[in-house]
């Protein structure tokens, strides 16, 4: 036992990745599919917060990301912006990662065309802004000041979604998808606390734990924590609606599941031969 | 010619470059790296023009927005060359001026802001009641109390570690490992999530091109 | 006479920040707003610079025939290249740029990162040990986590999601919310040593 394990202890790193490899591969190529409950929690209380809005409702989000972090965030994106058209929303997309502007015109084209919403009467992509916080705060005077024009070089005057829109006291909600700074703290803090504005949010799983605390203090109404809260969002947009598409992550769970525990077993196994091991080390005379 | 399918296989071949570092370094991993980088900082910088240089700047500096030119501009331009300085060594000392500018406005944002948000916005969070709010209300706010107290006297460090600081530490140091772990937890989620985003491509958008359906 | 004038203008933008922040009222309102207008001008000038740097960093590794200069030429190509296409083309979608953006930025961008899963899994054999009670409890706080966010940990017991929902909002709200004061205390102190000109090291770096 002791000699397999010493052998476990020197295994070459690419053995390791294999597994890793396998563990994601194989789920997906046999098309394992999980049912996903989604209980009470800050997911279902950004759902609800969207159902509860009135029809016509203006929702800012901020594509706060980049294609590293797009297969936990851009499945958000899309299940949230069909979500909010379904209900009658009108939605003002903008960026604070200059990347994020192309990815929120891919996911606002798709879902709009899809359910036939038009460009700038139902949402518009005002694109790019450098300065994160000091930009968000001075969209609270004026949004124009810092969009002249959206991503395309349209003016902001002429773009009939915006005519009632100057500042962001004119905004329903504000939801940022967040890859980490500037992201949702930006968000909470200007948008949020200093202009009294609800704010939601989606993250990848590596920042959730850390924006539990908003959730805590009603800073956040709702959140969307990496790939487990896209599918818990896009589960919740599909109820009711048994020909929906399955969306873009709930395929993903599945393989997320066998991931997890091989890593678990990856752990257990590394602290059975390190005791073992090591206890053996510590009774060798010295 | 089917741009879509050659798009497919431009990310199929340099998702794959990437992947062989798994294998050991190598030169397709450094050429998709490279490229990757150049390709990047062109994409920032094409935005930059589009997004706020032109509209914001230039745009409003000769009038070709809404009719009136603003000279005012001219201060937050001198104050981007002096940025740009930096790149010219006799010269290096001007971008000192615009880094101020830079760090000044963006400390004293953070500091009220900061304040309010993630400071006294969360001490008035934690002020909890510990009475009427049932058996497991009580447990929970004690713990969210006892935790966060404890946690701040882990990280005050003007007072040795010892006696009913060095417990009060101990338990801090305590809830605060939960809290890695649940980090832990959420960061390798994460990372499995990017993968299977990945082999997401090339199991059902690239391997189709190939007439492989799974 | 060096530092004096950036510390001048530090000073006066740290000032102008807070009493935006307490009196939205003209005049400061105004002052307010022109700064932050100023201020994205500037930061974006912060691009170029390091745009330019990276183009400068690679001729110099391409003339000095540095080690592994020879993918130097790829980061001048690939910043051209995208450089030209957004230029020429523009930024709209279906254009030459937004398709290079699609078709390799992306993939390239979430490959990059996705290859972390495999350094964790690797981490999580070699490095992770429960070598004593509380990093013990580290790793069983990251197993419930792990187990409870996706379907199989509810399949396994219906309650684990539950805890871990529950470990979530209580004990890691705590101790995130105590590193959160703690570091918003930092930040505090950090940026009225930066606006009274205390803390100079940003500035040390130009001669």
């Amino acid at each position: 036992m002791r000699k397999i394990l010493e052998k476990l202890d020197r295994v070459d790193r690419r053995v390791i990745y294999l597994l890793m490899a396998l563990s994601v591969f194989v789920p997906l190529s046999l098309r394992l599919s999980y049912p996903i409950p989604v209980g009470e929690g800050p997911s279902r209380d950004l759902f609800d917060a969207i159902e509860a809005m009135p029809s016509g409702s203006v929702v800012l989000v901020s594509y706060d990301y980049d294609p590293s972090t797009m297969p936990e965030l851009q499945p958000m994106a899309v299940a949230l912006t069909q979500h909010m058209f379904t209900r009658g929303h009108r939605i003002i997309a903008m960026a604070l990662w200059p990347q994020g502007a192309s990815l929120s015109q891919e996911a606002m084209t798709a879902v709009g065309d899809s359910l036939g919403k038009a460009q700038y009467d139902d949402w518009v992509n005002l694109g790019y802004t450098v300065g994160a916080g000091v930009s968000i705060v001075r969209m609270g005077s004026s949004i124009r000041a810092v969009f002249p024009q959206d991503r395309d070089g349209f003016p902001y005057d002429s773009i009939p979604l915006l005519t009632r829109v100057q500042s962001l006291r004119d905004i329903d909600l504000v939801i940022s998808l967040s890859a980490g700074d500037p992201g949702i703290h930006a968000w909470v803090m200007m948008a949020g606390d200093r202009f009294g504005l609800p704010v939601g949010g989606g993250c990848t799983a590596v920042s959730a734990p850390e924006f539990y605390t908003y959730l805590g203090t009603g800073q956040m109404l709702g959140l969307l924590g990496g790939l487990k809260g896209a599918a818990d969002y896009e589960t919740m947009v599909r109820e009711g609606r048994e020909n929906a598409p399955a969306g873009l992550a709930t395929p993903g769970m599945a393989a997320q599941s066998i991931a997890h525990l091989v890593i678990m077993a990856f752990i257990i196994i590394g602290n059975i031969s390190y005791l073992v091991i090591h206890k053996r080390r510590k009774g060798a005379p010295k | 010619m089917n741009w879509e399918i050659i798009g497919i296989w431009l990310g199929a071949v340099l998702t794959l470059m990437l992947y062989s570092f798994l294998y050991r370094d190598n030169p397709f991993y450094k050429f998709a790296e490279h490229l990757f980088v150049g390709m990047s900082a062109g994409y920032w910088v094409i935005y930059n023009i589009f997004n706020v240089l032109k509209p914001n700047f230039w745009d409003e500096l000769t009038g070709a927005g809404d009719g009136s030119p603003d000279y005012f501009m001219i201060i937050p331009g001198v104050f981007g060359l002096f940025m740009l300085a930096r790149l010219v060594p006799k010269i290096a000392g001007l971008s000192r001026m615009a880094l101020a500018m830079i760090v000044g406005t963006g400390a004293g944002l953070s500091l009220v802001s900061t304040l309010q948000t993630n400071c006294l916005s969360q001490i008035e969070g934690t002020i909890m009641p510990l009475s009427g709010v049932g058996t497991m209300g009580f447990i929970d706010n004690l713990i969210v109390v006892v935790g966060v107290v404890c946690g701040l006297v882990y990280f005050f460090f003007s007072k040795p570690h010892e006696g009913i600081t060095g417990k009060a530490a101990g338990a801090g140091i305590t809830i605060l490992m939960v809290a890695f772990g649940a980090s832990f937890g959420y960061t390798v989620m994460a990372r499995i999530s990017l993968l299977i985003g990945q082999a997401q491509f090339l199991l059902f958008d690239w391997l189709p091109t190939m007439g492989i359906h799974l | 006479m060096r530092l004096f004038l950036p510390l001048v203008v530090t000073f006066v933008c740290g000032i102008v920040m807070i009493l935006h922040f307490f009196i939205p009222h003209r005049p400061i309102s105004t002052i307010g707003d022109g700064l932050t207008d100023w201020y994205m001008i500037v930061a974006s000038a912060a691009i170029f610079l390091g745009a330019a740097n990276l183009v400068q960093v690679h001729v110099h590794r391409i003339n000095t025939k540095a080690r592994n200069w020879q993918y130097s030429p790829v980061v001048l190509i690939g910043f051209l290249a995208m450089m030209a296409a957004g230029l020429v083309w523009g930024v709209e979608e279906s254009l030459p740029f937004d398709y290079m953006f699609q078709t390799m930025v992306v993939p390239m961008g979430a490959t990059m990162f996705s290859l972390l899963a495999f350094f964790v899994a690797s981490a999580a054999f070699r490095a992770f040990r429960a070598s004593n009670w509380r990093a013990t409890l580290l790793l069983a706080s990251a197993f419930i986590v792990m187990l409870g966010r996706v379907p199989i940990g509810g399949m396994i017991w219906k309650q684990i999601p539950v805890i871990s929902e529950w470990m979530m909002q209580v004990p890691n709200m705590a101790g995130q919310r105590a590193v959160m004061i703690g570091a918003a205390l930092g930040v505090v102190a950090t940026s009225l040593r930066m606006i009274f000109g205390i803390e100079r090291s940003y500035l040390g770096g130009a001669d």
